[in-house]
């Protein structure tokens, strides 16, 4: 009997005995559903602290120098206040870094603050003033929907232009074109001369509430004290070339500083590793926990399976001794009951497969947590439900397939 | 009448082409539990083209034992058996699965049918297993269907059908291999007189159309229609009586 005509009788078996086929594939539903569901989870926030909070926050092999870290969780305050006494990073700091550095990276300056933007009456409170050089907007990988980032003249000058975050060019302008106009922050007037793509925002935080200036423009006295930056950002090209950048970084640093080699760094090179690394924790443990829910449910499912083909073994004693003495070889047999316990499987494995897209559908839908379908997991799910339905099917179809059809025909 | 002398056949002789059937001092022996049954005890049989044959005897005479061993289904702890001039005493599970599967067409008492098909499928069954495709089974399970006069019966499962026309679904199967011997086990046990009558006519019209039939009955008026009796008693042959037609 060929292969295919054992699936198609597998299946008008399982047709016909409906409710107990749908018993036997709930182990492996339940076994896919959770495999996707729990995968798409881990997959959407992975990809979420990876492409979106990394990268939005830091950039790609990016670091930045700043006195202290920007991140930190449970800081003791004696550390804290260590952090507070450190020098600050001085213009001439970051151009010393800059010119060691021997790889191809990609530098700015950055210092942030927060403060109101107005245009004529009306006001954007609680904005994000970066003072930065020309090349923030690559490293952080902004893109400009309207008008034009500044230029490296521009910075270097110190003219008063800005270019707008989303929301703030919303807030001030509604519908009309804010290109041109002039915004005041900080009593200065500032020439807009671009508005930054949407942004969207990082769990609740938006991120389009930010206006950028020139590093050298009047601003720099509202962020900082004459000749003080928060941070120097370095992009390089690849990790490795990042390494080695904040090598050379750490080198120019100390010597700046006089430290001695037994002194500690009075400076960060602070890369969004910290951040990557508290998640990696929680992935690790995730992926332990997650492979042993779905084996537990998919042996479960397989027992299942073996279980109810054992009995339909028994039942249809008497079709086996009767498909013998028709001709069917022990292969038939076999054939016959594997592809059963295997179209069984790959029903439940299926119908998992709907329910872990609806269940990463419905997370997306009503919970914070982000949640991306993994075509790995749904490949794995069927392969993995198929597989347990063939290994489950082994013995039961063995068993079938030596029968006596002399023995099995007198079965009442 | 008694028959002549059967053809004197020597171990490892090929049988004559017309002889369909032959067993050589064929024996069958069963360890229950440390004790030996011998079933049958060296019977030797021919049975040629076309002929109609009942066996009879009483029950544990060895005709279910022979019944097993001439369809296949079991293999002789000796002696020689040549079915369509096949040596099929020796040949393995695989081979013997292929030998039913063309050479026999099976007849039971109780049918056999799986219930959940339809007539059709019910007769599709050894063409599966013979590797036809789907098409040309349909179109033959259909004619043999129609050979037995259940052409507007098709679609019926078995529990839609009366006895008779269950037992004839069965014979359709039986026959569509085109099989050298139609075996039948007491094909009308589970049947009342009019439906076993209706059935016996199915096999004379089968008969009269050249198929043989070794047919296994404990009922004489059943019996009574096939052209040759052979009985058995205690493991051997005991009568081989040939009526004139």
């Amino acid at each position: 009997m060929p292969v295919l005509e054992a699936f198609r009788l597998a299946l008008l078996t399982i047709r016909a005995q409906k409710l107990k086929s749908g018993f036997s594939l709930i182990g492996v539903f339940i076994g896919v559903a959770s495999l996707i569901g729990a995968w798409s989870i881990v997959n959407g926030v992975n990809r979420y602290m990876t492409v979106k909070f990394a990268q939005t926050l830091y950039g790609v092999n990016t670091f930045q120098l700043r006195r202290r870290p920007m991140f930190a969780a449970n800081v003791p305050d004696s550390v804290w206040r260590a952090w507070r006494r450190r020098p600050r990073i001085k213009f001439g700091d970051a151009e010393a870094v800059t010119a060691a550095i021997s790889g191809p990276v990609v530098t700015a300056w950055a210092s942030d603050e927060n403060v109101s933007v107005f245009y004529g009456n009306k006001e954007a409170r609680d904005i994000q003033l970066t003072a930065a050089s020309e090349r923030y907007f690559d490293i952080k990988n902004l893109r400009i929907a309207a008008g034009r980032a500044f230029t490296a003249q521009e910075n270097r000058s110190g003219v008063p232009v800005a270019v707008l975050g989303e929301a703030v060019a919303k807030r001030l302008f509604s519908d009309r074109n804010p290109l041109n106009h002039s915004v005041r922050i900080g009593g200065i007037g500032y020439r807009v001369i671009g508005v930054v793509e949407h942004q969207g925002s990082l769990l609740d935080f938006p991120l389009d509430r930010f206006v950028v200036v020139p590093a050298q423009s009047p601003a720099q006295s509202l962020v900082n004290p004459p000749g003080v930056l928060d941070a120097l950002l370095v992009k390089a090209p690849s990790e490795e070339a990042m390494r080695d950048a904040i090598q050379e970084a750490e080198g120019v640093m100390r010597g700046r500083r006089h430290l001695r080699p037994t002194q500690d760094n009075n400076f960060v090179l602070e890369t969004s590793e910290g951040v990557q690394r508290f998640w990696a924790g929680i992935n690790r443990i995730l992926m332990v926990v997650l492979p042993g829910v779905v084996i537990v449910s998919l042996v479960i499912g397989g027992v299942v399976i073996m279980n109810i083909m054992l009995m339909s073994v028994t039942e249809r004693t008497r079709e086996i001794g009767l498909r013998k003495s028709l001709g069917a070889r022990r292969r038939d047999v076999l054939r016959q009951f594997l592809a059963e316990s295997a179209a069984i499987a790959s029903v439940g494995a299926g119908f998992g497969i709907l329910a872990g897209v609806g269940l990463t559908v419905l997370i997306n839908a009503v919970s914070p947590l982000p949640a991306k379908l993994s075509p790995a997991s749904v490949v794995l799910g069927v392969l993995m439900g198929t597989g347990v339905g063939v290994v489950a099917g082994v013995y039961p179809a063995s068993r079938a397939a030596r029968l006596d059809p002399i023995a099995a025909l007198r079965q009442e | 009448m008694t028959l002549p002398a059967p053809q004197p056949f020597r171990t490892g002789d090929a049988p004559l082409p017309e002889i369909i059937i032959l067993t050589h001092k064929l024996t069958r022996e069963y360890d229950m539990g440390g004790e030996v049954v011998r079933a049958l005890q060296g019977v030797s049989l021919q049975i040629k083209h076309n002929e109609y044959v009942a066996v009879m005897g009483p029950s544990g005479s060895g005709k279910s034992t022979l019944m097993n061993l001439i369809g296949c289904l079991d293999t002789p702890t000796s002696g020689e058996y040549w079915l369509n001039s096949q040596q099929v005493s020796e040949l393995d599970d695989d081979a013997l699965a292929r030998i039913r599967n063309k050479e026999i067409g099976f007849v039971f008492q109780t049918f056999n049918l799986l219930p959940r098909a339809t007539a059709l499928h019910n007769v599709e069954l050894p063409l599966i297993y013979a590797g036809l495709g789907a098409r040309e089974r349909r179109d033959r399970a259909a004619q043999a269907l129609e050979r037995v006069g259940l052409g507007d019966r098709m679609a019926h499962r078995p529990n839609e059908l009366s006895g008779g026309q269950r037992q004839r679904v069965a014979i359709a199967r039986a026959l569509v291999n085109r099989p050298s011997i139609l075996l039948a086990d007491e094909p009308t046990g589970n049947l009342d007189s009019t439906t076993s009558g209706e059935i016996m006519g199915v096999f004379r019209t089968l008969h009269g159309e050249g198929q043989t039939i070794v047919m296994v009955t404990h009922e004489h008026d059943i019996a009574a229609h096939a052209a040759r009796v052979v009985t058995l008693r205690d493991g051997v042959i005991a009568t081989d009586q040939r009526r004139a037609a």
